[in-house]
């Protein structure tokens, strides 16, 4: 009998726990899940409870429910991971040995490391929608909002689901227009990227559609301080933003025990696992997913979800003695939320930029275009969530390598496009 | 994707002006690109270069700013002190390694 133990039960660390559950007989394979409550929340719905179009409670199921028979399910606080000795020290005293470690424990916030952001004016009115305090919080102070300057500043380059902050950005634009104050209100999006997204063809229409919008868009603004009281958010180049209302996604570390965990990751406590066959180099044992790992990838559960199929794959191989074969190609997918009832799809991986077209094949849902039916898309995605994504089974046409049909993948050989930033 | 000659080498660029082949790099390189960039390399900013290129030979990627800053003991704030136009992206291309990228 074997041991698996897997640090986190959200996006990933969950379809992982019962995907693995059905590859390998109880007899042959324990499997322990820890985490440290029993509060499994469907970050996407996040974004909706600053508007009020949803609840905390709403989004939130037993973690526990979650995972199939067979599964236990322990309840508490990670210390450290010891690598050589292939054991996870619990705070409560707990030692977990184990044969194979898959940590999917996420990213976490770190307000406290830009200057200023947690003092005076934080969650009154400088707020982020990226904890549930904060969402709720944000809820109140955006109803009161009806006039001055909202500014949605992102401040660093590594965040989870770097599509959210622009679809904060055009619903609360929509939101504002629909209460009738959208002449009152000026809206400025502040990014540290050269442009409104990370690569060209999507930036340009991203930052065409804020335009659209009347959104001033403050593109390579690195955030060196956050002042709450003066309403003002200042970059290592001196320039200034004025604000009335903050709504700002803090920069991100890996799980806290990471750092504690000599070996495990790099000094911001993310996971450098290899990116396709997702195992830590020097310990063919031990898997991560998700935010947790130092990927290139963009930290989105679609990206846990994909990557939760190939690390599944090569774990079992690799416990009964074949070579890990499966390889993670970068595969993301995004719905971005643009208000008005419609969103807008991306679907790219680590070569291939976001491109015109339709997925997941010529017959699809639009990508990079705004539509209808991707607002239905994404809508009915919460529940995939619950009764596929993560119980572990396969969505039709929805794969983890990135499907090229479809795609007018012509446009990457455009003289505007081609030779630029990879 | 353009050849130049740097410091007496031909080196490939791309349309940024990185190395398309981080082997090619030298100290008498970087000087030139960093003279580019209007930057003399002091004793500070070669720690950090040598440090981007220890990172990208041992992960394959440069650094974030923060992951920089936190792994040499250079704070941000000195960081973009040394390197006026962005850290990570002016550090990685005198130090001859690919653009780091936050996310894909």
């Amino acid at each position: 009998m074997r041991r698996i133990v897997i640090l986190g039960t959200g996006t990933g660390g969950t379809p992982v726990a019962n995907r693995l559950r059905r590859a390998l007989a109880p007899d042959d394979a324990s499997i322990v899940c820890v985490d440290r409550d029993d509060d499994h929340l469907y970050q996407p719905g996040l974004l909706y409870v600053p508007f009020g179009r949803r609840t905390l409670p709403s989004l939130t199921r037993s973690r526990r429910a979650q995972l199939h028979h067979g599964i236990d399910f322990v309840e508490g606080e990670v210390d450290a991971v010891e690598l050589d000795a292939r054991r996870v020290r619990l705070a409560d005293g707990t030692v977990l040995d184990y044969d194979y470690l898959v940590v999917a424990a996420g990213a976490r916030l770190a307000p406290e490391e830009t200057e200023g952001l947690t003092g005076p004016g934080w969650m009154q009115r400088v707020f982020t929608f990226y904890s549930p305090a904060g969402a709720a919080a944000l809820a109140d102070a955006f109803a009161r909002f009806n006039g001055g300057r909202l500014v949605v500043a992102v401040l660093d380059t590594l965040i989870k689901c770097p599509v959210a902050p622009l679809e904060f950005t055009f619903l609360a634009e929509d939101a504002l227009a629909k209460r009738g104050v959208r002449d009152r209100v000026e809206i400025a999006y502040v990014t540290p990227l050269e442009g409104a997204f990370t690569r060209p063809i999507a930036s340009q229409r991203l930052a065409w559609l804020l335009a659209e919008r009347g959104v001033e868009l403050v593109s390579s603004f690195a955030t060196a301080s956050v002042d709450g009281a003066a309403g003002r958010i200042t970059s290592y180049d001196g320039r200034g933003v004025d604000f009335d209302l903050a709504v700002v996604i803090p920069a991100h570390d890996g799980p806290a025990f990471v750092t504690r965990s000599p070996g495990l990751g790099d000094a911001l406590g993310f996971i450098p696992v290899d990116e396709r066959t997702l195992q830590l180099p020097g310990h063919p044992e031990v898997f991560a997913l998700g935010d947790a790992t130092g990927l290139s990838t963009s930290k989105a559960g679609s990206v846990a979800h994909f990557e939760s199929e190939v690390l599944v794959e090569n774990l079992v191989a690799t416990f009964d003695g074949r070579p890990p074969l499966a390889r993670f190609d970068g595969h993301t997918n995004c719905f971005l939320e643009l208000g008005r009832g419609e969103a807008l799809l991306i679907d790219f991986n680590r070569d291939v930029e976001p491109v015109p077209g339709h997925y997941p094949g010529p017959v699809g849902l639009p990508l990079l275009a705004p539509s209808r039916l991707d607002h239905l898309g994404k809508l009915a995605f919460e529940s995939l969530y619950w009764h596929a994504l993560l119980p572990g089974h396969s969505i039709p046409g929805v794969a983890s390598p990135m499907p090229r049909r479809g795609k007018r993948l012509s446009m990457l050989r455009h003289p505007a496009y081609a030779g630029g930033p990879r | 994707m353009t050849t130049q000659t740097l410091a007496g080498v031909p080196v490939e660029r791309d349309a940024e002006g990185f190395l398309t082949d981080p082997s090619l790099w030298s100290e008498a390189v970087a000087v030139a690109i960093a003279a580019e960039e209007g930057i003399t390399l002091t004793e500070r900013h070669w720690e950090v270069v040598r440090f981007m290129r220890h990172a990208y030979e041992t992960t394959g990627a440069g650094p974030n700013v923060r992951l920089l800053a936190k792994a040499s003991g250079v704070s941000v704030r000195e960081l973009y002190a040394l390197f006026p136009r962005g850290p990570a992206k002016t550090a990685a291309k005198i130090a001859g390694i690919p653009k780091p990228h936050g996310c894909i």
